[in-house]
């Protein structure tokens, strides 16, 4: 369903086709196009009052052209209001870093690198978080298996034959 | 370990009594190169497997870096594998002192996904669980907290009172912990003879309970130049940074979810945002013994109110969502606690993200630390109040 305001309205005239305001459920959430980010989480945070970065996330579909979603979850005190805006990313692509605009992206950026294998160009320190640094493999996509485990790791540091 | 890369710590210069030169006294008796050193993931004041880098100037802390995910149970992919009922249980093994708000946050979002609601008698049973469950999170927090600046008596007390928490849970759904307090939808038990009788004398237990509390730490001199001005954060810090919960209303920002943006039956009830002015450790743990008396406030008002009537919505057998994505979050005690649900249309969800408070809390932990002591760092992880299982989930 589409979404409409002012805020919506203003950002529409200026970039046209490559931003797409929709509303579900009661939540508004703007598509964009992968070229409007950063721009757009700035212009969001800095006249629209978007101060708290809630969550940063993604999601594999590995059937599409450009098989990840990446997601902003914001949060405006001022207005107490919520946005989502999405964009979709190839694989192998990289995209750019908010941690100049929200702090708090640091470590939310780095969970997705982890899960996903999504790069953050102009991420201060872009590394895994919750697996181990040498880990191969990114488990959140989809093709990645729920017993699969990168046995080499297992074997050479925790000195089992298997992780199962 | 040693064939690990991230394992900086070794790379630090022997220092021995062979290396210093004491016949010359131009020269200092002991270089004062920076120290790096480990603190963790096996330390008692580190709440769970956490690592901390310190790197240190004498005592002085000059930066931290924390290294997580020693308990990583990739809880996000599990969910994608299960179905949304299967699926409810190991929320609540995210953040175990507060398993009964992960649940009512999951179950919540799934129903705004499938836009059914819980009936009334349910919400109110879910709100008088749920304070209790902050009630017992707060003093979990408060005897282990007090434990690490070195009041050891603090902990015997909150851990006896806990347990008339714990035993009205235990009564209602037969688990003291992990309580799979609710369903999707309502709640799948009927409250047992007597629960209201066993919560009002709870809430008549425990209003002195917390005087005595306050009594040990409030005025205790030791307690005040432990706590006092260690691990400042301020308020725009917080928001920079996401930091939610009790750590945000302490650097003096009136945000709760439970008012700004009010879930299951909150806005029925009448209690107040305590908030602090310092934001430092001192005025956190003030919020936090507020925070239980007005969690009182709320269960006295829920089990007077409580009306009769059906436990369960109407929700089918099988939980099928439409295709759609949902983000909703609560209150949790430790802050923000949101799910992200993306359905597919299938029984299960095709993606689910936990939004943890204590992942992006912990995040605060090296502003908070900096230019502090060594012992003060063990304060400011006690007084972020992390629980690891839901750092790392």
């Amino acid at each position: 369903m589409p979404w409409t305001s002012p805020m919506v309205e203003k950002y529409r005239s200026q970039y046209g086709s490559g931003l797409d305001p929709l509303t579900y459920l009661g939540q508004n959430y703007l598509a964009v196009d992968r070229s409007l980010i950063p721009d757009i989480l700035r212009l969001l945070r800095d006249e629209e009052q978007f101060d708290y970065c809630v969550d940063i996330t993604a999601a594999h579909y590995p059937k599409r052209e450009k098989p990840f979603d990446v997601i902003w979850i914001l949060y405006s005190f001022a207005r107490n209001e919520r946005v989502r805006v999405k964009t979709q990313i190839a694989d192998g692509a990289s995209i750019p870093s908010c941690v100049p605009i929200w702090p708090t992206a640091n470590w939310l950026e780095r969970e997705v690198y982890d899960m996903f294998g999504i790069k953050f160009d102009g991420h201060p320190d872009l590394k895994r978080i919750l697996l181990p640094d040498g880990w191969k493999g990114h488990p959140l996509r989809k093709d990645y298996g729920i017993l699969q485990q990168d046995q080499e790791w297992v074997q050479i540091n925790l000195g089992i034959e298997s992780g199962q | 370990m040693s064939d690990r890369k991230n394992d900086s710590a070794t790379d630090v210069p022997v220092h021995s009594l062979a290396n210093l030169d004491l016949e010359t006294p131009e020269k200092p008796y002991l270089d004062s190169n920076e120290l790096i050193i480990n603190m963790g993931p096996q330390h008692p004041a580190t709440h769970g497997v956490l690592r901390v880098i310190l790197k240190l100037d004498g005592e002085k802390v000059l930066g931290t870096e924390c290294v997580i995910g020693y308990l990583h149970r990739g809880v996000e992919k599990i969910a994608e594998n299960r179905t949304y009922t299967m699926f409810n249980p190991y929320v609540d093994r995210m953040d175990y002192c507060a398993a009964v708000s992960n649940g009512l946050g999951y179950c919540e979002a799934v129903e705004k996904l499938m836009n059914v609601e819980a009936p009334s008698r349910a919400q109110y049973i879910r709100v008088i669980l749920t304070e209790l469950n902050r009630i017992a999170s707060h003093q979990l927090w408060l005897g282990t907290h007090a434990l690490d600046i070195g009041a050891m008596t603090p902990l015997f007390y909150t851990f006896r009172d806990r347990e008339e928490i714990l035993k009205i849970f235990e009564r209602y759904c037969g688990a003291r912990l992990t309580t799979h307090a609710f369903r999707i939808g309502g709640c799948q038990y009927e409250t047992y003879a007597g629960f209201e009788k066993d919560v009002k004398n709870f809430l008549a237990f425990f209003a002195p309970k917390i005087d005595e509390y306050e009594a040990l730490l409030t005025t205790n001199r030791i307690w005040l130049e432990r706590t006092k001005n260690v691990g400042v954060i301020s308020g725009p810090d917080c928001i920079a940074l996401g930091v939610t919960g009790p750590v945000l209303r302490a650097s003096g920002v009136k945000w709760d979810l439970r008012k700004a943006q009010p879930y299951a039956n909150y806005s029925k009830f009448d209690f107040e945002i305590p908030i602090g002015t310092n934001g430092d450790t001192y005025d956190r743990y003030l919020v936090r013994m507020q925070e239980m008396r007005q969690s009182m406030r709320i269960v006295e008002q829920a089990v007077n109110g409580i009306p009769e009537g059906p436990i369960m919505g109407k929700v089918p057998k099988v939980i099928k969502p439409p295709v759609g994505e949902i983000y909703h979050s609560i209150e949790a005690p430790k802050g923000e606690l949101g799910y992200f649900i993306v359905s597919d249309g299938s029984t299960q969800p095709y993606r689910l993200r936990v939004r943890p408070p204590s992942f992006v809390n912990l995040q605060a932990l090296d502003l908070m630390v900096r230019g502090a002591l060594v012992a003060d760092v063990v304060a400011v992880i006690g007084t972020i109040d992390i629980v690891l299982g839901e750092v790392d989930r």
